[in-house]
């Protein structure tokens, strides 16, 4: 084949590229439809932002205690008023994002990382080891998980690592499980045998056939995990074995707040809705991709 | 009685339809017009997307929720249906319109016992008691000639084989004796010889019932055999109705005309030789042509045919068609398909297969947990010996579940074989793949049946055929790229196809880029587990050329696996015939279809259905499925079947090797003289 022809095909292809309706086309025509999802979405991205650029950003130190303004209801100069120590609450759920994202978020990732991987050699393999993994997975999914949570996190101690192993080891039974069975469809399908036909290394199979085939069902559903995991750090803060004051952590400032409800209600009601909305922002979104990826109708 | 066809049942009048989907609004089905009759029975042929379900759903108004009907109606007995409240409908479904579907497994409900619901439907619509309606299961078991119908009454669906289960739907359908029975595509999902016995079973029952049937499938053959009159769909519109003589034996569509040559038909004493195909692809229902549909893809199309959409118009009593250029049909006749010459090879094995098992273990039932264990096995291949020559093809015939699957999956190394041997161009291969070298890998390349999943999702077609080049250790990219462009030219595909994603092309497409994945690594033997079976006719006749013309190109072997003993014997040069595991008969692909053969292979080339069939053909039909690879019959396997069966000897002692003229091989305990006598009249007739 000689230079000219080979110009034209490359215009070819653009052409392709123009008159055919990309993928990426297609997501974001049905994400435009879902106003709640992109509401949701709008609302946990900027969460997001504030847990990154937020201490920058925050009127007060959230540590810096002012005696004097101690329990102020909200006003304009503390929007969500002060706490019993005179800290201004609206910085410390602005910083206290942070830990969330930080322990919930990496939590997840560990989970949805090694649960995946588990999952994939778990269900392309199967026999004992398979066998012997899932009921292992099962005997941890039927314990109660903030039981399992405590038990655990009374054992080796609150510490940071020791909140992201925790929800690492409770999400991850769940991950490996949803991988597992899409790999088990997987494995027999026509195009994977193809790839042993022709010799390619399991390696190859696992990661380029397999597993492209899989990503989009475990977004959806890593990031569906991820606001089960917001909830639960804030739990285990509440129960005073997530991080340790004086942290901004959103539980730590609910169980804080606890005893001053009478008099400052403004202590709970602001870190409980910032969770609320959150964790609905979060749900919405999940929704949304799903619906994104897999639509109800389906393709056409 | 009431004479036939003189009072309709069913008007169908100017009908449109229309799929609201994310990329816009879609006609499915345009201005289709035509009527059933009682007593009659009309088939609605149509290959993949020409609306043909489409039509069926709408009669009975069950369109899916984005489907609208958007001019013309309906009429049943001259009551429009679409101006029914839902309550009434609900009284016309079941008991005056019966639907019979595709895919028995999914119309019945797996938990409750068959008797239960064919007595639910004489309960809700006759309003009869338990005891009446169990009656009325049973009387109607008869009628659809089921075999021992008491006990059938209390079996579970998953007790029944697909054929049984297709019977009990049919009896479900007809136990109201419904006015209309509609059924869509009942025997595609059947094995042959099933097909034929559930056919002969409608035909039957046309008889004994006043229904009116429409019937809907993708099949001409199977229309031609029992439909009185046919209606052509292409692309949402109807191109041609009449009686079926009219339709088939005079037909005065060129689509029509193009698709009853397509099919691939017995010929004897053959040539390998193209087929005749109709170019071009059926049209998305995003790019309906403006003017008539079929205009791209016609050879008589002249300017006006794509401008205007022609009006179906009257050319005969009843006969109508929507070609403006009706009477020049017949001159496409002239356009002959060149026969093609035969490269001159010699007969050299490159794959050799010796005594090769597969055997599966089996957990039995009813064992107890400290008894005895008894191994037992599905013996899926059971001693099996072939071989291909280079440049050549076999052809492997059998129903589902006699093992040839299995034997493609053995020689692909993708299943080890049990024990046995195989010998590729001279060099012994390992039984699994990590066992056969980089090198033997690439000379077995192998085609799958369904090309929805033979191509990676996410890998464009240029990864996807690259790979295998890229496997072979080239590494320049613009090498790959040209060779994986002149690959996709060599199946016929241009090169706006190379950064195309599968979910872009239509099956047949898929299934180029199957072909010219697996001529990537430029192997020495294809095998083609049933390629060209889930796809339409017109896209199958153009898929069987581009093999033929790859084979003499490449000189590659190919085995190639089907159901379908017409295909088969046009593409191959040899022809195994296999059943439950063995090989029964072997030989030259003219030869093996033609007397003196095989009863098995008699019985199979028996239950296809031919379009043409003059005069009366020999009626052989096989009960029941084959039987289970646990439980092999004793003796010779085909005992509990055979409609020849000679005697005793047969349930005893395993039939001998017969050698026939020329390379034939029959087994079978009967001489094969006398098998020649048996079966010679009987052919004489076709």
């Amino acid at each position: 084949m000689n230079g000219s022809s080979d110009e034209k095909s490359a215009n070819e292809d653009i052409q392709v590229l123009q008159d055919q309706p990309k993928k990426l086309t297609i997501y974001w025509k049905r994400l435009k439809r879902q106003p709640f999802a992109v509401g949701g979405g709008i609302i946990f991205l900027f969460f997001l932002l504030m847990a990154i650029i937020g201490p920058l950003i925050v009127p007060y130190n959230y540590q810096a205690q002012d005696i004097a303004n101690r329990l102020k209801p909200p006003s304009l100069a503390h929007f969500y008023g002060t706490d019993q120590y005179g800290r201004d609450v609206f910085s410390r759920i602005i910083v206290g994002s942070r830990g969330i994202f930080l322990l919930g978020g990496s939590g997840t990732l560990l989970a949805v990382i090694i649960g995946a991987t588990l999952g994939l050699l778990s269900g392309y393999y199967g026999g004992l080891s398979d066998e012997v993994l899932m009921r292992l997975f099962d005997v941890l999914l039927s314990i109660p998980p903030i039981l399992l949570a405590l038990v655990l996190l009374v054992t080796i101690g609150p510490s940071k690592p020791g909140l992201i192993l925790v929800v690492a080891l409770l999400y991850l039974p769940i991950e490996a499980r949803v991988m597992r069975s899409m790999v088990l469809s997987l494995k027999m399908k026509e195009f994977v045998e193809a790839a042993k036909i022709r010799g390619e290394k399991k390696l190859y199979i696992w990661f380029r056939e397999i597993l492209p085939n899989t990503l989009g069902s475990m977004l959806v559903e890593g990031s569906m995990r991820f606001s089960y995991a917001i909830f639960l750090v804030a739990s285990l803060g509440f129960l005073g074995l997530g991080v340790q004051p004086p942290s901004p952590d959103w539980g730590l400032q609910i169980n804080e707040a606890r005893g001053w409800f009478s008099i400052a209600p403004w202590l709970l009601i602001f870190p409980a809705g910032t969770i609320s909305l959150l964790i609905i922002a979060a749900n919405l979104m999940t929704d949304g991709l799903r619906h994104v990826f897999y639509p109800i109708g389906g393709e056409i | 009685m009431v004479k036939k066809g003189s009072v309709p049942v069913l008007e169908v009048e100017k009908l449109t339809v229309s799929y609201e989907t994310e990329r816009g609004v879609y006609q499915a089905v345009r201005d289709i017009s035509f009527s059933v009759k009682s007593h009659e029975s009309f088939g609605l042929v149509g290959e993949s997307g020409s609306g043909k379900s489409t039509v069926a759903l709408a009669i009975v108004r069950y369109l899916a929720s984005n489907g609208k009907v958007t001019g013309g109606n309906v009429r049943f007995h001259g009551t429009d249906v679409y101006s029914l409240p839902i309550s009434k409908l609900r009284s016309f479904w079941g008991s005056k319109i019966g639907m019979v579907y595709q895919n028995p497994q999914a119309a019945l409900n797996p938990t409750i016992t068959i008797g239960k619901q064919l007595a639910e439907m004489g309960k809700t619509h006759l309003g009869m008691s338990d005891r009446e309606a169990r009656q009325k299961a049973c009387e109607i078991l008869e009628m659809v000639a089921m075999p021992d119908p008491e006990s059938v009454i209390d079996r579970y669906p998953y007790q029944l084989s697909g054929g049984m289960l297709q019977r009990c739907v049919i009896a479900m359908a007809l136990i109201t004796k419904p006015e209309l029975l509609i059924m869509d595509e009942p025997t595609t999902g059947l094995d042959v010889t099933t097909q034929a016995v559930i056919l002969d079973l409608i035909a039957d029952l046309q008889k004994k019932f006043d229904s009116a049937i429409l019937y809907i499938t993708h099949n001409l053959a199977v229309v031609a055999n029992i439909c009185d009159r046919i209606g052509v769909m292409y692309a949402g519109n109807l191109m041609e109705q009449g009686t079926t003589q009219q339709v088939v034996a005079g037909s005065k569509h060129p689509y029509t005309f193009k698709l009853l040559e397509c099919v691939p038909r017995f010929e004897h004493g053959r040539k390998k030789q193209l087929l005749s195909v109709i170019p071009g692809s059926i049209p998305r229902l995003d790019e309906i042509p403006r003017g008539c549909v079929f205009a791209p893809r016609c050879i008589l199309a002249e300017r006006t045919c794509s401008i205007e959409r022609p009006p179906l118009i009257e050319i005969g009593q009843n006969h109508y068609t929507s070609c403006r250029l009706w009477k020049r049909v017949h001159e496409l006749k002239a356009v002959k398909p060149e026969a093609i010459a035969d490269r001159a090879l010699e007969d050299i094995p490159f794959l050799k297969v010796t005594g090769v098992k597969k055997y599966y273990p089996a957990r039995v039932k009813g064992e107890g947990i400290f008894g005895k264990r008894k191994r037992k096995y599905i013996k899926s291949v059971d001693g099996v010996t072939l071989w291909v020559n280079k440049g050549r093809t076999l052809g492997i015939v059998g129903e589902s579940g006699s093992g040839k699957t299995t034997l493609a999956r053995v020689i692909s190394g993708l299943a080890g074989a049990t024990s046995g041997d195989i010998e590729l161009d001279g060099e012994k291969l390992g039984k699994t793949i990590p066992e056969r070298k980089q090198t033997q890998l690439r000379k077995i390349q192998m085609v799958f049946q369904n090309p929805e999943t033979s191509l990676n999702p996410y890998h464009t077609i240029a990864e996807t055929v690259g790979r295998p080049i890229t496997l072979m250790g080239k590494s320049n990219k613009r090498e790959i790229r040209d060779r994986v462009i002149s690959l996709l030219n060599a199946v016929k595909l241009s090169s706006h196809y190379y950064s195309r994603l599968p979910g872009e092309l239509s099956g047949g497409e898929k299934q180029r880029v199957a072909i010219a994945r697996a001529f990537a690594s430029v192997p020495g033997l294809i095998i083609l587990d049933e390629p060209l079976s889930s796809l339409d006719v017109s896209v199958q006749g153009s898929l069987l050329n581009l093999l033929i013309e790859l084979q003499l190109q490449s000189a590659t072997s190919y085995i190639f696996i089907s159901h379908d003993l017409a295909v088969v014997q046009h593409i191959s040069d040899w022809v195994v015939v296999m059943y439950l595991g063995h090989i029964v008969e072997w030989g030259d692909a003219v030869k093996v279809l033609k007397p003196p053969f095989h009863p098995y292979t008699e019985a199979l080339l028996s239950a296809i259905p031919v379009i043409d069939s003059k005069g009366v053909r020999t009626r052989i039909r096989l009960e029941g499925s084959v039987p289970s690879a646990l439980d092999i019959p004793s003796g010779c396997r085909f005992n509990t079947r055979c409609p020849r069966k000679p005697g005793e000897i047969c349930r005893v002692e395993e039939p001998p090797w017969q050698e026939g003229k020329d390379d034939h091989w029959i087994r079978c305990h009967i001489p094969m003289d006398k098998l020649d006598k048996l079966q010679q009249p009987a052919m004489d007739k076709t």
